[in-house]
């Protein structure tokens, strides 16, 4: 079965259970303010932006604006400037020049963080807390009130729900990965950034990532993510953003078609997608 | 979020945290033991000797010890990167301060509470009457302790030698509260105690000030 069919294949025999339970949604008990205007997504703007590290200019003269819903692929090589325009997004850095602004809220940068859901290298999660406690401890700073409903769901959506009690250090690469992206989508936020989230994912954890990226475009869901190598869930993209050096090499634009650049990024990996 | 409910969860995870894997605990109640009992050896200590020199010799051990419990305080939350996913959530940055100087003052006042009734012991000393001004005076001192090492062991959390910065750095700023917690606990074990009111007062306005200081720069502190 060629590999791309097979893929398929897995993603609508993904588990039941991942399908029915669906992560990241917006919580119903939620305040519509709470999930940006009207329940709809947001979106963000860079202008001008610069970042030097000490002598090392990471990005120069960003200028991007994501609207919101829409599904942004960030490519480039490693040292590009993905990683930090999306730590940048995530509020975690701040740019040396130039400004960053999350769009579609009026909350001030505190409360505009809860919409935000950030995946990125590392996991986020404590190793001697177990899977259910990490996911507790964040359901209570996003301030989600009867959490534990939540918890349970995204761990079985996640397919950790046996293993909820475990610590995370005895969790695999790939497992860890899982719950981490669970993490990011438990308080359903409408801005997700994610630096290459299918690292060390295997087939079934993809199919899941997959799945769920779908759904959450679907809602309406911002979503950037950024990877240098091919990746299943790019097929769902409608823009793509190059880098090179830290500046915007190639950009398809709000409307235009994202297939030509993802064709390029295939191409340039021996067409091994 | 309030700042005090955030400090709350992540005072809860921090002793949880240090419940588990008992690192920091462990390792600051056992140097500190080390400490007074070698200078025990060091001098014969009467109850003369011990009330001239046993209160400088009690807080020399809790501030060794103290540094070398504040390290890790902020490091450890760099092995995933923990720090920047508390740094996204809607909560105050300085509740993540705060929490963790709530969770580092209760770890100090545990091994404090072990390390006193030794050194009571060792050094022919009694607390008994003046247990109730004891304890604010370890409190107050120890509350400067924490807000100043914690704040530090941000600052020094990303440095290569953090191990050797954060004792550089705390060291010297600590002088002044470790001259009025010293000469607060003397009153105590004076023949005639009697609590200095203005080595209290001292105390109680260096907390204020750094704590006040640690509020005011926490979003910078808590940057990369």
């Amino acid at each position: 079965m060629p590999a791309s069919e097979s893929a398929l294949t897995q993603r609508s025999a993904i588990s039941s259970e991942a399908e029915q339970i669906a992560l990241g949604e917006p919580r119903a008990n939620s305040q519509p303010s709470e999930r940006g205007p009207a329940g709809n997504s947001i979106g963000i703007t860079f202008e001008n932006v610069e970042k030097r590290f000490g002598s090392l200019v990471a990005l120069r003269n960003i200028s991007l604006g994501v609207r919101g819903g829409e599904f942004v692929a960030l490519l480039g090589a490693n040292g590009a400037g993905k990683t930090t325009l999306l730590r940048m997004a995530a509020q975690l850095v701040k740019p040396t020049s130039g400004n960053v602004a999350v769009t579609g809220t009026t909350s001030k940068s505190e409360d505009a963080r809860r919409f935000i859901g950030f995946v990125g290298h590392s996991t986020f999660l404590y190793d001697e807390m177990s899977a259910e406690e990490n996911l507790n401890l964040f359901a209570q700073l996003y301030g989600l009130g009867d959490y534990r409903g939540d918890v349970g769901n995204a761990l079985t959506a996640c397919g950790l729900s046996s293993r909820a009690g475990s610590l995370v250090r005895t969790f695999s690469r790939g497992m860890r990965q899982r719950l981490a992206i669970a993490r990011a989508l438990l308080h359903g936020p409408r801005l997700l950034l994610l630096d290459e989230p299918a690292a060390g994912l295997d087939r079934q954890g993809l199919a899941w990532f997959g799945s769920t990226l779908e759904r959450l475009r679907a809602e309406g869901c911002t979503i950037v993510m950024s990877t240098h190598a091919r990746n299943e869930s790019l097929d769902l993209a409608t823009r793509a953003v190059s880098l090179a050096g830290g500046r915007i090499e190639r950009d398809s634009g709000i409307d235009g078609d994202p297939a030509e650049l993802l064709a390029e990024l295939r191409s340039a990996q021996g067409g091994e997608a | 979020m309030a700042t005090s409910r955030a400090a709350a969860i992540l005072l809860a995870k921090e002793l949880r945290l240090e419940f588990r894997t008992r690192e920091l605990l462990t390792t600051t109640v056992i140097f500190a033991l080390v400490v007074v009992v070698l200078f025990s050896f060091a001098f014969e200590p009467t109850a003369a000797e011990s009330r001239r020199y046993g209160p400088g010799l009690l807080w020399i051990a809790f501030l060794f010890a103290g540094s070398l419990m504040l390290n890790p305080s902020f490091a450890r939350e760099q092995s995933n990167e923990t720090l920047d996913a508390l740094r996204m959530a809607p909560i105050a940055p300085f509740a993540i301060l705060l929490g963790k100087m709530l969770a580092n003052f209760v770890f100090l006042a545990v091994a404090e509470a072990i390390l006193v009734p030794v050194f009571a012991v060792l050094y022919n000393v009694s607390f008994s009457g003046v247990a109730g001004r004891l304890i604010l005076v370890l409190g107050l001192g120890t509350l400067g302790l924490v807000i100043t090492g914690t704040v530090f062991s941000a600052i020094s959390a990303h440095a290569r030698m953090r191990e050797l910065l954060l004792p550089l750095l705390l060291l010297p700023i600590l002088t002044p509260l470790l001259i009025a917690s010293v000469e607060a606990t003397a009153s105590l074990l004076a023949e005639q105690p009697e609590l200095d009111r203005t080595w209290v007062a001292f105390l109680a306005g260096f907390d204020i000030v750094f704590l006040t200081a640690s509020w005011l720069m926490c979003d910078y502190l808590l940057e990369e």
